[in-house]
């Protein structure tokens, strides 16, 4: 910090713009009061409220079955994905097409998937935003997983081929310990997107099955409540520990 | 290759790959190709045909949803859409590259810790970010207090429901992004290029604008792109911190899909969103094959922590 110069401007001021907002709710979802701006006291009183409200716990159950569905198909399909593409394809095409679904804009893929979802006649509802969460969430899966394969060696993979063993037995014996923390690591952020992902769950939902972000859409756009403080603090802390085991897991960041 | 490599062996190595290519990338190109590409496409085929009653389609050809776009009411919410957004980038450049610059000169464990929280928040839910600001800009809320309470203004002042605290939303959504592509670009950079200028006697100011801007001028574009597009086609932070005053296209085309059941139009305004980001890539992508013809590596390095 100290040789950081006048760049310590910039750097601090980016740091408190970053996590004031988030210091706020976190601090106010504790606030006696019903107003969420006038601080009057400690209270706990939010977190039963959230606990008890109905809307808010079917939205939260909805968005773990999408979230752990999706978590597992993304998972398998994008290892097996990153494997292909620097393995067997090595080529810069296909891999730029494999990771196209983690840069395309949401709310473009959002309305290709309902005016596919659509055509071919298939009902809105939970298990088409699943299958839309998927196609992202594969993305970065394979994202994740191809930064790791590029830094590991592929003599043992040779060696196992040459020594006659077949793509299969390669791929179990050698290749998936090797991925394993970028797996779980890529596995975890698609469960943090998915769980926090509106725009493509607003499209592509039934109208009787909302996920949790569609809740809290429809809370916020009618006002704030202290309650969505509360849940805010809960969601935050969620995110928080997944990303930072995340990192943990693979030292994400060293490969910046 | 070695000297016992065969034909046959050589077959036997290409069959592998076929293989490899099967097992491995079939499933997941066939699911991006079902699920993202022939999706986007048919937005691409939807806008030269005619709206249903309800939603949908009428398979009839026409090119009035084009003409269409070309209306006053509507170009002017596509030009208002680009100054926003554009506003946007500007300020997210100003404080993130920087910040970026910052990041770089810090010790190498605390680099790691620094990236870490700049990530943390853009992984953490989109609503809950945007309605933060509604608590801190509303009128009870804290920074009017504060300033009314240090007798700055003597009463509330109107900041919620601004243009000002959309774009303020917008930076605050996506200022991660700008970061780490920068900041990757400015870790890459040889620093005896700097040193070299400045013993050629360039100023320290001389030597950044000549030297580090435009060689990490791949790594801007990039941080540019993904806050300018996303901020483009969203319509929460408008609706929430705009408070239904500031029209984007992303207002638009949500409207069109979902409130008004023209498809075809709302198709015609999502394209005008996709060929910007595709035009704004064609140009980050030449400018890098410029600088050091690594571009790509770029792209899909960020996605990983995007």
């Amino acid at each position: 910090m100290r040789n950081l110069g006048w760049l310590r401007v910039p750097f601090i001021f980016t740091y408190a713009f970053l996590y004031i907002p988030i210091a706020v709710l976190v601090v106010m979802s504790f606030n006696a009061s019903k107003s969420p701006f006038v601080w009057t006291g400690f209270s706990t009183q939010w977190y039963t409220a959230l606990f008890n409200n109905e809307l808010i716990r079917q939205g939260f159950i909805n968005t773990m079955i999408v979230a752990v569905g999706a978590t597992i198909l993304a998972t398998i399909l994008g290892t097996l994905l990153a494997i292909g593409v620097s393995r067997y394809f090595r080529s810069a095409i296909v891999e730029a097409y494999s990771l196209a679904p983690a840069i395309i804009p949401d709310l473009v893929l959002a309305i290709g998937l309902l005016a596919f979802f659509a055509l071919v006649g298939v009902t809105l509802s939970l298990f088409s935003v699943l299958l839309a969460h998927v196609v992202f969430g594969m993305a970065f899966v394979a994202a994740v997983v191809i930064a790791r394969i590029g830094q590991t060696d592929s003599s043992l993979e040779e060696a196992s081929r040459d020594l006659g063993a077949g793509v299969v037995t390669t791929f179990r014996k050698i290749t998936l310990p090797s991925l394993a923390p970028a797996i779980i690591a890529g596995a975890l952020l698609v469960f943090t997107l998915s769980l926090d992902e509106f725009v493509i769950a607003y499209f592509t939902n039934g109208p009787t099955t909302p996920t949790l972000p569609i809740v809290i859409y429809s809370m916020v756009r009618f006002g704030v409540t202290p309650e969505i403080n509360a849940l805010a603090a809960l969601l935050l802390l969620v995110s928080f520990t997944i990303v930072i085991s995340a990192q943990r897991i693979t030292r994400l960041t060293d490969a910046v | 290759m070695s000297a016992s490599t065969t034909q046959s062996g050589r077959g036997a190595a290409r069959r592998r790959a076929l293989t490899g290519r099967a097992i491995f990338a079939g499933p997941g190109l066939l699911y991006i190709t079902l699920f993202m590409t022939i999706p986007v496409l048919l937005v691409l085929v939807y806008s030269f045909f005619q709206r249903g009653r309800f939603g949908g389609i009428v398979w009839e050809f026409t090119l009035e949803n084009y003409v269409r776009a070309f209306e006053p009411v509507y170009l002017n919410v596509l030009s208002n859409s680009l100054v926003i957004a554009g506003t946007t980038t500007v300020f997210a450049l100003v404080i993130g590259y920087p910040t970026a610059y910052a990041i770089t000169r810090l010790p190498k464990r605390w680099r790691t810790v620094a990236l870490v929280l700049v990530v943390l928040p853009f992984w953490t839910n989109f609503l809950i970010r945007t309605y933060a600001w509604i608590v801190l800009l509303n009128s009870e809320g804290p920074i009017n207090s504060s300033l009314v309470d240090a007798g700055i203004i003597s009463a509330p002042i109107g900041l919620l429901y601004t243009p000002g605290a959309v774009i303020v939303g917008l930076v605050y959504a996506y200022l991660p992004l700008v970061i780490l592509p920068v900041y990757a670009s400015i870790e890459r950079l040889d620093r005896q290029l700097i040193e070299a200028a400045s013993n050629l006697g360039a100023s320290r100011v001389r030597a950044f604008f000549d030297v580090t801007l435009p060689l990490t001028l791949p790594g801007v574009m990039i941080g540019a792109i993904f806050v300018f597009v996303p901020s483009l086609g969203n319509f929460v932070v408008p609706e929430l911190l705009g408070g239904g005053k500031t029209v984007m296209v992303g207002n638009l085309i949500r409207d069109q899909f979902l409130e008004a059941r023209d498809w075809p139009f709302g198709a015609v305004l999502a394209l005008f969103v996709i060929s910007l980001l595709v035009i704004l890539f064609a140009i980050q992508a030449a400018i890098s094959r410029r600088i050091n013809g690594t571009g790509k590596r770029y792209a899909a390095k960020q996605v990983t922590h995007a």
